[in-house]
């Protein structure tokens, strides 16, 4: 058996509910707010998802991100959707950051171009996300690129992940849906934002059936929603996205709308720590990373293993 | 026009295994222009299908019909009492034809024998060449005439790159630097210092970049609308 490739994956071999955050990179070449961010969580997550030129808005790559926190002595999940590269930018950038450590790698598709700054970019898609983590693991596994040659040296050991979305549908292919990205090779998923706590129980019901959360590590993913008008734009504005109105009107209700979002998402990572097969969360508290410790203190995660 | 190319016979005989009433669809539109899907081509492959399928010890009822267009519903519905008794449809359109045949015919599986290649013509007698790739913004004014899109391999706007030698294009000599054409062109007609202006990056997204596109014309749509209903 090979030596797990990460202090991720390790977490999550140990059988320890794992916690990962998330960082997206500035419009500008100054990462000092990220550096910031990552700082705030250091103690409170294994490592840091760093988002790919999220919603195709051009930002600071996610590679270069993770360059900064490796120096920081932090642990990126380096997204890479296969929007903006072609096979080749994507084996070589893998390359590239492998080659000064990063070991988590998450494969993803990415939004369409014309959701973000540059609506008249191509939008390359010359593989899909199936077979961008299949190559992944082909690189890694059995050392040839898609074209079939070799790579002069085998890669060091990397972590394989994907994102899973239970609200999209059609639901009842979702399940299947992620046993062909474990076939394909993924070891750990992310979701969607949870907020239908229900619907994401009934996909874990069937992922469990198919014994799939024995073959992957699954990551519910949580986001603190900061405001009734976020909650809204995510319910109305968002694809993919399930935001029930009993959570709107519990928003609503409350005078305190801040408190309540930390409340709702401190009660699904609860929630989430006693259904069978999750084995972490993924914490996306887009700008409002500060609150991360807070939430994983107080969702009883804190403090995080020592596995090193 | 629309250019194909038929299938090979074993992919065609590989897809149609578990059929054994089989109507080939010949299509009188691109496709019969440009030799690969018309009433010859349909009769043709009707017959080596079923020698094919004889050989294979299957035998199979095969017959060959064609059309006028397969992307129209109005030609679709004068058909489909004709292929009511098949099993299969192959259809030798271009995949706009076999989709709007599938749309149409929602209860009858139709598969194509056609491999769409480009929008083209012919440069002479068997030999088709693709020049237009339906980008949604056409330029052909700044070039006069020559699509540095379709016919350039990087789709440069900007061009000659680099691998422009003797004007034919790094990917094969059987290619022309459109480029180099361009250039030619704009010299001829006195506008050479068209090529001087750099040219902003294009914006992909009426093309497919920016989705699956659909066209409306108001103008035309009230007739449409009230002839489908």
């Amino acid at each position: 058996m090979k030596q797990p490739a990460s202090k991720l994956e390790k977490v999550l071999k140990s059988g320890h509910f794992a916690v990962t955050g998330e960082l997206g990179p500035p419009k500008s070449a100054d990462v000092e707010t990220v550096k910031h961010h990552a700082d705030e969580m250091r103690n409170h997550v294994e490592a840091y998802n760093i988002t790919d030129n999220q919603t195709a808005i051009v930002r600071t790559s996610s590679i270069g991100v993770a360059a900064t926190l490796m120096q920081m002595g932090l642990e990126p999940v380096v997204q890479m959707t296969v929007r903006d590269r072609n096979r080749i930018a994507l084996q070589g950038d893998l390359l590239g950051a492998a080659s000064f450590g990063v070991r988590n790698f998450l494969c993803l598709q990415g939004d369409h171009g014309k959701f973000g700054n540059e609506p008249g970019s191509k939008n390359v898609n010359d593989l899909d996300s199936m077979q961008w983590i299949n190559a992944v693991k082909r690189m890694r596994d059995d050392n040839v690129f898609i074209g079939g040659e070799e790579l002069e040296h085998p890669l060091p050991n990397i972590f394989i992940g994907a994102v899973a979305n239970p609200f999209a549908d059609p639901f009842e292919y979702r399940p299947y849906r992620l046993a062909k990205k474990i076939a394909a090779g993924v070891q750990f998923v992310q979701t969607q934002c949870i907020f239908d706590l229900d619907r994401f129980e009934k996909w874990m019901e069937k992922v469990r059936e198919l014994g799939l959360h024995e073959k992957v590590y699954i990551m519910g993913g949580v986001t603190p929603i900061k405001s009734l008008g976020a909650a809204r734009y995510m319910k109305n504005n968002v694809s993919g996205m399930i935001v029930p109105d009993a959570l709107i009107d519990r928003l609503k209700g409350a005078q305190d709308k801040k408190k309540e979002g930390l409340n709702i998402a401190i009660e699904t990572i609860q929630r989430l720590q006693e259904i069978e097969g999750v084995a972490g969360v993924h914490v996306m508290a887009i700008a409002w990373e500060e609150m991360v410790p807070e939430i994983v203190e107080r969702a009883g995660l804190y403090p995080r293993p020592a596995v090193d | 026009m629309i250019v194909g190319d038929r299938k090979p016979l074993a992919e065609i005989a590989e897809m149609l295994q578990p059929y054994n009433k089989i109507c080939v669809l010949g299509c009188g539109a691109c496709v019969t222009v440009c030799l690969s899907g018309g009433e010859k081509e349909a009769a043709e492959t009707a017959a080596t299908l079923s020698i094919w399928r004889k050989k294979e010890g299957k035998e199979v009822e095969v017959s060959s019909e064609t059309m006028l267009r397969q992307c129209e519903y109005e030609y679709i519905d004068e058909l489909a009492e004709k292929i009511k008794g098949y099993d299969v449809i192959l259809s030798l359109a271009c995949g706009v034809g076999v989709q709007a045949m599938t749309e149409r015919l929602s209860d009858k599986v139709i598969l194509p024998g056609l491999n769409t290649q480009f929008f083209g013509y012919p440069l002479e007698q068997g030999v088709w060449t693709e020049n237009c790739l339906g980008c949604g913004d056409c330029v052909l004014d700044m070039t006069m005439g020559i699509c540095p899109i379709a016919r350039c391999s990087k789709s440069m706007l900007n061009g000659p790159c680099g691998g422009s030698q003797d004007g034919k294009c790094e990917v094969s000599e059987d290619v022309d630097c459109a480029w180099q054409l361009i250039y030619e062109r704009l010299g001829k007609l006195g506008v050479i210092d068209r090529m001087d202006p750099v040219q902003p990056p294009k914006d992909w997204s009426t093309s497919h970049h920016g989705g699956p596109r659909t066209v409306v014309r108001e103008d035309a749509r009230v007739e449409t609308t009230s002839e489908q209903a």
